[in-house]
């Protein structure tokens, strides 16, 4: 028996519970949320830790044996991912007690918080592919909800989107699962491994694999699935739109990490070479649509769908370099993400706009907020100490080394236009005049209490940010020890099955 | 059965797919509605069909005896059918809701968000 793979599930889903239990008052939810987000951070450093030690730790649901059974299997990727996870939720549970309107805070915005952060969490956890299918559904029913609440046009329009693709990406997720269940039989993905090898219809097994990827690349944003995104992302509440730039895309790449590492590792020569591309293309588009962008959400994201690119690169070149890069990429980008989302709410409490136009003078009035500006924006063009510097060299090291010129090539370019958005942010927002026809009678009050809670997630995101730059040894052996893992899914199976493949 | 069953999940995935190009928002619904249709089809077919062999034990015997069907595809299905009515009924709402905001039910009208 080993809990703590379950636990970073159980609890979201009861602080969920208890918080709707909590209906009719707004401040026990509060209080609920935070303690529970807590709670959640806790169980995963456990797993973490856990993970360490062991390897993989392997939880059999109700006591049937993979591959009957449901199993939970934490690794160092999903356990990274967890913990990032739980991060996030502190730093969203103590933004939201400022950010949420009261108007959303009764429509249920903490209970579908926490299903949807249980979602993400049993994604990251479970070893069985219709299992992972049903986590995916988990969280976007509740995502569904959040982005929605307030119910203004731009979210009605955005949620359609939204909605439909997630839907239709959901359709070939099970379509795909159903084929691969007529073919080995079996869903845990450990059993799938092991008899996939076996097969001998390669042609039907790389269509299988081309519709995982046509799936999760749509979850993740990838080229050219990604259009639902930055027609979508910003028209949520702030803290929503941080926790899902933060998280769900991240899922939709975990699970191709997962699946084209365990799964379909037969034709790296057709599969990885198609990512490749894919990532290539991902990167490109992403920074261009930025750069054409005047609205400070939809800038971010787009550098979201950017992003996704050098993550997919990682994947792509299927070397143990890049996986490491990848998911060293993976940890620096959740939280400089979630962070610059962050900002965007504070100023737009400060100025109440998105519009880079209407914002302006923020420098001058407030400056502690444009360094904390600055330190997730120059990290995440990739500016050194800052951690997006070691995520970028290692996995454009990992690109030389491969010798894949041309997509290197992208990633250099990407990163220097990258800077040009956020430079773009900084001069708009932070560094120009405030425009006479923006009200600035808010950039005056002094920190009020309402204020701290807005500005200690941002503080405390950017210190992880410094301190994966300036210390970035133990969380490379992290991304080490996790890329070891994935290069070698023989592990994996043998602690699944518990005999070697 | 299984080549008719082909075809009938092939047909079901073009309809969807027919229905979701439409431009009003009621038709994107039934073609996600059919969408999901066609893939608990396909997971049911591409399982196996296999006749008037229930997955039942003889009493006494420790294994089924002979070729029967598999039950996890339906199991499978069953959950899948779940969610897709649960997404489905948001979807509804949801499309009501956009309807009474934005005044129309034309896609090629909700594009604000795109620009």
């Amino acid at each position: 028996m080993s809990p703590e793979v379950a636990l970073p599930i159980i609890v979201p889903l009861m602080t969920g519970t208890l918080t709707l239990l909590a209906w009719r008052s707004n401040i026990l939810q509060k209080i609920l949320s935070v303690l529970g987000s807590i709670a959640l951070l806790i169980s995963s450093i456990w797993l973490l830790v856990s993970v360490r030690e062991q390897g993989h730790v392997v939880m059999y649901m109700g006591g049937w044996v993979a591959p009957y059974g449901i199993t939970l299997v934490a690794d160092m990727l999903s356990a990274i991912m967890v913990v990032l996870t739980a991060m996030m939720a502190v730093a969203i549970a103590i933004f939201s007690l400022s950010s949420a309107a009261s108007s959303h805070e009764r429509f249920g915005y903490y209970p579908l918080m926490h299903l949807l952060l249980a979602g993400v969490a049993g994604s990251f956890l479970t070893g069985d592919l219709f299992n992972l299918f049903v986590w995916f559904e988990v969280m976007l029913v509740a995502s569904f909800a959040l982005l929605i609440l307030g119910g203004e046009r731009a979210q009605m329009e955005g949620a359609v989107k939204y909605v439909t693709l997630n839907m239709l990406s959901s359709a070939i997720f099970l379509s795909a699962i159903g084929l691969l269940y007529g073919l080995v039989g079996t869903l845990n993905m450990a059993d799938i491994a092991v008899k996939l090898s076996q097969v001998e219809n390669t042609g039907l097994v790389d269509v299988i694999a081309v519709m995982f990827m046509v799936a999760f690349g749509i979850k993740a944003a990838a080229f050219p699935l990604f259009f639902w995104l930055p027609a979508s992302y910003h028209t949520g509440p702030v803290a929503v739109s941080a926790i899902f730039a933060g998280l769900l895309t991240k899922v939709g790449v975990y699970a191709l990490y997962r699946v084209f590492t365990l799964i379909f590792n037969q034709s790296p020569e057709f599969t990885h070479e198609l990512l490749l591309w894919v990532a290539a293309f991902t990167m490109i588009t992403g920074v261009l649509g930025a750069a054409a962008q005047f609205e400070f959400r939809r800038i971010l994201s787009f550098h979201i769908v950017s992003q996704i690119g050098y993550m997919l690169l990682g994947l792509a070149l299927f070397t143990p370099l890049a996986i490491i890069g990848g998911v060293f990429y993976i940890m620096h980008h959740i939280i400089v993400k979630t962070n610059l989302f962050l900002i965007s709410g504070i100023t737009h409490r400060l100025l109440g706009t998105y519009d880079l136009k209407k914002l302006g003078g923020l420098y001058k009035s407030r400056p502690f907020l444009s360094v904390l500006f600055l330190v997730p924006a120059l990290s995440l063009a990739g500016l050194p100490p800052l951690s997006g510097f070691f995520a970028k060299f290692i996995v454009i090291r990992a690109g030389v080394e491969a010798e894949a010129w041309v997509v290197t090539g992208v990633a250099l370019l990407v990163g220097l236009l990258t800077l040009y958005s956020m430079i773009k942010i900084w001069a708009e927002a932070f560094w120009k005049k405030l425009p006479d026809e923006t009200d600035g009678s808010a950039l005056a009050q002094p920190m009020t209490l309402s204020l701290t809670a807005l500005y200690l997630p941002v503080i405390l995101l950017a210190a992880c940010t410094l301190f994966i730059g300036l210390n970035g040894q133990p969380i490379y052996l992290m991304a080490e020890f996790s890329a070891q893992q994935l290069m070698n899914p023989a592990g994996y199976i043998e602690a699944v099955l518990g005999v070697k493949p | 059965m299984e080549p008719i069953m082909a075809i009938v999940v092939g047909c079901l995935y073009a309809a969807a797919i027919y229905m979701m190009l439409r431009r009003s928002i009621v038709k994107l619904v039934i073609g996600l509605m059919l969408l999901s249709n066609a893939a608990n089809l396909l997971i049911f077919t591409s399982a196996g069909m296999i006749r008037g062999a229930p997955p039942l034990i003889p009493v006494g015997a420790m294994q089924p005896e002979g070729m029967i069907a598999d039950p996890l595809p339906q199991a499978l299905i069953l959950t899948a059918i779940v969610i897709a009515f649960g997404v489905l009924a948001f979807a509804v709402v949801l499309i009501h809701r956009a309807y009474n905001i934005i005044h129309t039910d034309n896609l090629d009208q909700m594009k604000d968000t795109d620009t």
